[in-house]
C-alpha cells in the first residue's frame, strides 16, 4: 500500500541563548490513505508541534513533508484543520463560519453549490436547526460541531484534529467522537488526531503513535488498533483486547524507560527551556484514564 | 410607591444634581463674585438666542442651535479627516513591527500638543487659501488632534486579534484582501469604535478653541466675542450648550459602539 502523508526526518528547534532547543526531532511517519492514526503524548512532548508543521502554521527546521505525492509548503485548505479551541470568528453564523471555507475550497462552485456543501456538513454534524445561530449562543461542544463542519466541508486531502474535544466535558466528548467517526467514515479521509485522551485514541484509530516526552521527542512505539469498523463503543469496552492495548498505552506513558537516549540528562538540560526538562512524575498518566472505564469497569 | 420611585430615579437624581449645581451657582453669584450673572440673570440675556434658536439676525449675532450648527459641520469635517487618516495608520502601526519602530517616537512626541499651539500653523500652512485660510487651519488643527485616539486605539485592536484567528484565515488560505475584510477588520472593530468615540470627543473640545482664535461664527467664536462685548451670561449660555452638545455626541457614539460590539 502507498503512502499518502510522509514525515521524513521532520525536526523542530528555536534558537535559544545556549544553542538550539530541539523540541522534535527526526520525527518519521508514514500515513496509509484513509488511515486514522492518533498521535499520543504528554502534553507539551510537541504532538502539537508535529501537527501544526504538517498543518503548515509551524515551519519546520529539518525534514520533508509529503502530502499524496506532493511536497508540503505552507497552509492550506487541502488539510482541514479541527483546532483544540474551536476558532470561529465571532462575527459570523455556523454557516458563515463554514462558508468562508467552503468559498476558498470550491472557488468555482456556484452560490447555491456552496450553500449546499454548508447546509449539508452543519447538518451531519447536528447544528441544522442552529445553523443560523452566532458562536455566541452555541454552547462549547455545539461550536466544536461548527469547527468539525467546516474541517469536513473544505473536502480536504486530509484532517488534522488538534486535540478537538480536549476542552469539552466528557459526555460532550463521547457525543462528538461519534459524530467525528460517522462523518469520516463516509469519505474515509485520512487523518492524524492528536490527543491524550487514551481511550479516545483506541476508540477512533487504527494505529496509535506514541510520542516519547520532549525535548528531542520522536515516534516512541505504534500501536495496531485491530477493531473492525464501524465501531461501537459498547462492544468495543466489553472486549478484553480493549484493555490489553489501554494497559499497553498507559504503560508507556507513565514508563517512560525504553526510550533511546532520552534518559541523558545531560542532553536534555542542555538543549531544551526549564520547564521540559524537569523529569515528569508517572502520576499524570493516571489523569488519561476516562470516566468510562472506571464507570463500566 | 417605592417602585415608582425607582423607576423615575434616572431623571429624578440628575435633577436633584442640576438643582444643586443652580443653587451653588446663584450662591457665588450673589455672595462671592458679583460678575459672575446669576442663573436668572443667564436667561434673560440668552433668551432670544434658546428661544428662536436658528434666527439669523447678523454675521455674530445668529440663534444658538444655528451657531451650533456651523460649529458641527465644521466638526464633522475634521473629525472624518481624522478617521481617514487616523484609521489606515492605526491598522499599519499595528500590523508592521518596522513601521511601529519607525513611526512610534514621532507621533508620541506630536500627540501631547495642545490645539492652541497646531492652530497658528495650521493658518500659516493655509495662507495661500485667501479667505478659506481659517476653515482650513481649523481643519488641519482638529484632524491633527483629534486623529490620536484612533490611531493608538485600532494599533491596539491589531495588535491584540488572537492568534486563532489569524490561524484560521491561514489554514483557510484567505487572500490578503480577504483576511482584511473577514478577519482583522470585524477584529478590530470594537477597539476601533472606542478610538472613534475618544476622537470626536477631542475634535469638540478642539472647535471651541479653534473658533475663539479665528473668530468663525459658532459657539466658540460667539463666546468669545460675547467675552469681548462684556455680556458674561451668554458666555455661560455658550458653555452649557458646548456640554451637552458634547455629551449628546458622546451618547450617540456609544449607541454606534454598542451596534457594531463584535465577539
Amino acid at each position: 500500500m502507498s503512502d499518502y502523508l510522509i514525515l521524513d526526518k521532520v525536526t523542530k528547534s528555536y534558537p535559544s541563548p545556549r544553542g538550539p532547543s530541539i523540541i522534535v526531532k527526526d520525527f518519521n511517519l508514514r500515513l496509509r490513505k484513509g488511515e486514522f492514526v492518533c498521535l499520543i503524548g504528554h502534553s507539551g512532548c510537541g504532538k502539537s508541534t508535529v501537527l501544526s508543521m504538517v498543518a503548515g502554521l509551524s515551519e519546520m527546521t529539518e525534514g520533508g513533508m509529503i502530502l499524496a505525492g506532493r511536497e508540503l509548503v505552507g497552509a492550506g485548505p487541502d488539510r482541514g484543520v479541527v483546532f483544540q479551541s474551536p476558532c470561529l470568528l465571532p462575527w459570523l453564523t455556523a454557516f458563515g463560519n463554514v462558508m468562508l471555507g467552503v468559498e476558498q475550497a470550491f472557488y468555482t462552485a456556484s452560490k447555491e453549490e456552496r450553500t449546499q456543501i454548508v447546509e449539508y456538513y452543519l447538518t451531519m454534524v447536528g447544528l441544522g436547526e442552529s445553523m443560523h445561530k452566532y458562536p455566541g449562543d452555541l454552547s462549547q461542544g455545539m461550536r466544536q460541531r461548527v469547527g468539525i463542519a467546516r474541517a469536513f466541508a473544505l473536502s480536504p486531502k486530509m484532517l488534522l484534529l488538534d486535540e478537538p474535544f480536549g476542552m469539552l466535558d466528557s459526555l460532550t466528548r463521547l457525543e462528538l467522537q461519534e459524530v467525528l467517526l460517522e462523518l469520516w467514515r463516509k469519505d474515509r479521509k485520512t487523518a492524524l488526531m492528536v490527543t491524550h485522551d487514551v481511550d479516545e485514541a483506541l476508540f477512533l484509530s487504527d494505529r496509535v503513535v506514541c510520542m516519547t516526552d520532549g525535548p528531542e521527542a520522536e515516534v516512541g512505539e505504534v500501536l495496531e488498533i485491530p477493531f473492525s469498523r464501524p465501531r461501537n463503543r459498547s462492544a468495543l469496552l466489553a472486549d478484553p483486547e480493549f484493555y490489553r492495548l489501554r494497559e499497553e498505552l498507559l504503560t508507556f506513558l507513565s514508563d517512560r524507560a525504553g526510550r533511546p537516549g532520552a534518559r541523558s540528562p545531560v542532553a536534555g538540560l542542555d538543549s531544551a527551556p526549564v520547564p521540559k526538562t524537569i523529569p515528569r512524575p508517572a502520576a499524570p498518566a493516571a489523569k488519561h484514564r476516562s470516566q468510562l472505564a472506571t464507570t463500566h469497569p | 410607591m417605592r417602585n415608582i420611585r425607582s423607576k423615575l430615579d434616572w431623571l429624578l437624581m440628575p435633577l436633584v444634581g442640576f438643582m444643586i449645581a443652580v443653587a451653588v451657582w446663584e450662591f457665588v453669584s450673589v455672595a462671592l463674585c458679583k460678575e459672575l450673572p446669576s442663573p436668572a440673570k443667564t436667561w434673560s440675556e440668552s433668551r432670544d438666542y434658546v428661544l428662536k434658536p436658528f434666527e439669523k439676525r447678523g454675521e455674530m449675532d445668529q440663534g444658538i442651535l444655528r451657531f451650533t450648527w456651523y460649529s458641527l459641520i465644521l466638526v464633522a469635517k475634521g473629525y472624518a479627516i481624522a478617521l481617514a487618516v487616523g484609521t489606515p495608520l492605526g491598522f499599519m502601526l499595528g500590523l508592521s513591527k518596522t513601521f511601529t519602530k519607525i513611526f512610534d517616537p514621532i507621533i508620541q512626541v506630536l500627540r501631547p500638543v495642545s490645539p492652541l499651539a497646531w492652530l497658528p500653523l495650521g493658518l500659516v500652512l493655509f495662507v495661500g487659501a485667501g479667505k478659506q485660510a481659517s476653515e482650513l487651519g481649523a481643519l488641519f488643527t482638529i484632524a491633527v488632534c483629534a486623529m490620536w485616539p484612533t490611531v493608538l486605539n485600532t494599533a491596539v485592536g491589531v495588535r491584540a486579534i488572537p492568534q486563532d484567528y489569524l490561524n484560521v484565515a491561514r489554514v483557510l488560505k484567505l487572500s490578503r484582501s480577504k483576511t482584511f475584510v473577514k478577519v482583522l477588520i470585524p477584529a478590530t472593530l470594537p477597539y476601533m469604535f472606542t478610538g472613534f468615540r475618544l476622537s470626536l470627543g477631542i475634535a469638540w473640545l478642539v472647535i471651541v478653541a479653534a473658533e475663539m482664535l479665528t473668530g468663525r461664527p459658532g459657539v466658540g467664536g460667539f463666546l468669545w466675542q460675547e467675552y469681548n462685548a462684556l455680556n458674561y451670561a451668554r458666555i455661560i449660555l455658550c458653555i452649557l450648550t458646548i456640554g451637552f452638545v458634547g455629551f449628546a455626541l458622546d451618547r450617540l457614539m456609544g449607541c454606534a459602539e454598542r451596534c457594531f460590539k463584535t465577539a
